[in-house]
């Protein structure tokens, strides 16, 4: 998978080292999860697996994924402290390897716990030279590459909520770049997860959030 | 789109002024961005770029896994016995790479593992013939067009195509960048990116342990040496028969034909020497999560 070239995607991105995949793309893979998770994050159970569980301490990726989830950038130093600021914030965070099966080398999961007491799961790989695509939220399989900014809300699976939360985005001059529509079974809880080509405003998501059959709604910057 | 041939890239400089020209207008069309904003990202780069030269030059501390750092600052104080500017063009090479290991800042070129060639082959340009900064900037954008070519025609991978996808394609990049610094038409600069090429062809990657660090960080410095070694026949008249766009394709074919054990896999290679596994297995065994890096600054 290769990006549009832009001349700053060859002499760039500028970012903490060592490798863009273990410590770049694991500090977005936890910020896609903070975002996701729509509060700050009490606690994170961490499984890392394949190359991320085996290289991964000394590319500082258990230190990134950290990172991400307090919500540094890429190129924030202050990476290599985040077991520390995760104590300041009151961030319980642990790490365990495990083999999660038929998945790419680069994969974490990170069960959390939010200040306001949701539990939701996030697993994701990095795919190399900083892309990543998370590929599970909860038992939901989607694909988010946090390359541009997304909408994800929980819905109740009844007819025209789909077409209620489009022609909501439509109204906002929000372009629809991506959608994906999951659901638990016929008649239960669902899941739509849309890339969007403008950011999606808080008020705007409020606005989802109110229409008929939305249960939540998140907003997911790009990463 | 980036220019995917030398060719092409060549062609358009001739009219743009430069490869770095050439590169920038391409940029401003394709971001839609103003003219100042590109240039003040680049400048940007170069910021950190030089910032992670100091960085790596003041901290003699060693990496997390304990496999490198303070190279740099020896190498900056040795004996520099075929000059002063070679040996701190090492230096400043290894400084990138310890930073790097050490999860500072840097500036990815075209990745982490190799950062190190283009920074300190343009700086040492750049003192050689008292290049103003808004020059090195440009042979920036030199540097980034002749690498969008590789990752076109080839790649940039080493886990696809070895060490030379990325030492390799930093040491063509650099070359054909400091090349047009120190003066050179587009077509010299061809030549001294294809001079710099094929003396990394078939260079592997075999990272100990799978960090990018041993043999990553020295790497940047003979890269930098090679890159060095091409401008100097470049501007010499030194006319390397075999195009670049040729040399590039070559590159990805003998990428391709690599064993997975020679792709960053620490499978072969260094990092399958009895050493080289002792001191990985050492350094990836499982931590315990209350362990925090040293406290220090960059």
């Amino acid at each position: 998978m290769v990006r549009q070239r832009s001349v700053f995607d060859i002499v760039g991105p500028i970012m903490v080292g060592p490798s863009s995949s273990h410590t770049a793309g694991a500090v977005r893979l936890g910020a896609l999860a903070r975002a996701i998770a729509g509060d700050a994050v009490r606690s994170a159970r961490i499984t890392l697996h394949g190359s991320f569980a085996t290289t991964g301490r000394g590319h500082g990726t258990d230190l990134a994924l950290v990172a991400g989830l307090l919500g540094l950038a890429p190129e924030d130093t202050a990476i290599r402290h985040a077991f520390d600021l995760a104590g300041e914030a009151g961030l319980e965070v642990s790490f365990e390897a495990a083999d999660l099966g038929d998945v790419h080398p680069n994969t974490a999961r990170m069960e959390l716990e939010t200040r306001a007491g949701d539990r939701i799961l996030v697993q994701g790989s990095s795919l190399g030279a900083g892309n990543v695509e998370v590929t599970l939220i909860d038992d939901f399989p989607v694909r988010l590459t946090g390359d541009l900014p997304a909408l994800a809300v929980v819905h109740h699976d009844q007819p025209g909520v789909v077409a209620a939360v489009s022609a909501r985005l439509a109204a906002a001059v929000i372009n629809i770049a991506s959608m994906q529509v999951f659901r638990e079974r016929r008649g239960a809880r669902a899941l739509m997860l849309i890339e969007t080509d403008q950011p999606v405003s808080d008020a705007v998501a409020s606005g989802v959030t109110a229409l008929d059959g939305v249960i939540a709604t998140r907003v997911v910057p790009a990463v | 789109m980036a220019y995917t041939t030398f060719a092409d890239l060549a062609h358009a400089a001739a009219s743009a002024g430069s490869l770095g020209a050439a590169a920038l207008a391409l940029e401003i069309l394709e971001s839609g961005a103003a003219e100042a904003d590109v240039i003040a990202r680049m400048d940007a780069e170069l910021a950190v770029m030089e910032a992670s030269i100091a960085a790596g030059l003041a901290n003699p501390e060693r990496s997390r896994s304990g496999f490198t750092g303070g190279d740099a600052a020896q190498v900056l104080s040795g004996p520099g016995l075929i000059g002063d500017s070679f040996r701190d063009t090492l230096a400043h090479a290894l400084a990138v790479g310890e930073t790097n290991s050490r999860m500072g800042r840097i500036v990815a070129a075209p990745t982490a593992g190799a950062s190190g060639v283009v920074p300190a082959v343009l700086l040492a340009v750049a003192r050689a013939r008292s290049a103003p900064r808004d020059a090195v900037t440009s042979a920036l954008f030199a540097a980034g067009a002749v690498g969008a070519v590789i990752a076109a025609r080839a790649t940039l991978s080493g886990a696809a195509g070895g060490c030379q996808a990325e030492v390799g394609a930093a040491a063509a990049m650099a070359a054909a960048a400091g090349a047009e610094l120190a003066g050179a038409d587009p077509d010299t600069c061809g030549h001294a990116a294809a001079l710099a090429l094929q003396g990394l062809l078939g260079l592997v990657c075999d990272p100990v342990g799978g960090l990018v660090e041993l043999p990553c960080v020295v790497r940047n410095a003979s890269g930098s040496a090679v890159a060095l070694a091409a401008i100097e026949m470049a501007l010499a008249g030194v006319r390397f028969p075999i195009p670049f766009d040729e040399v590039v394709v070559a590159m990805g074919q003998v990428g391709r034909s690599l064993p997975p054990s020679l792709r960053e896999t620490a499978l072969g290679g260094l990092a399958a020497t009895p050493t080289g596994r002792a001191l990985g297995e050492r350094a990836c065994a499982p931590s315990s999560v209350s362990e925090t890096p040293a406290d220090h600054e960059d």
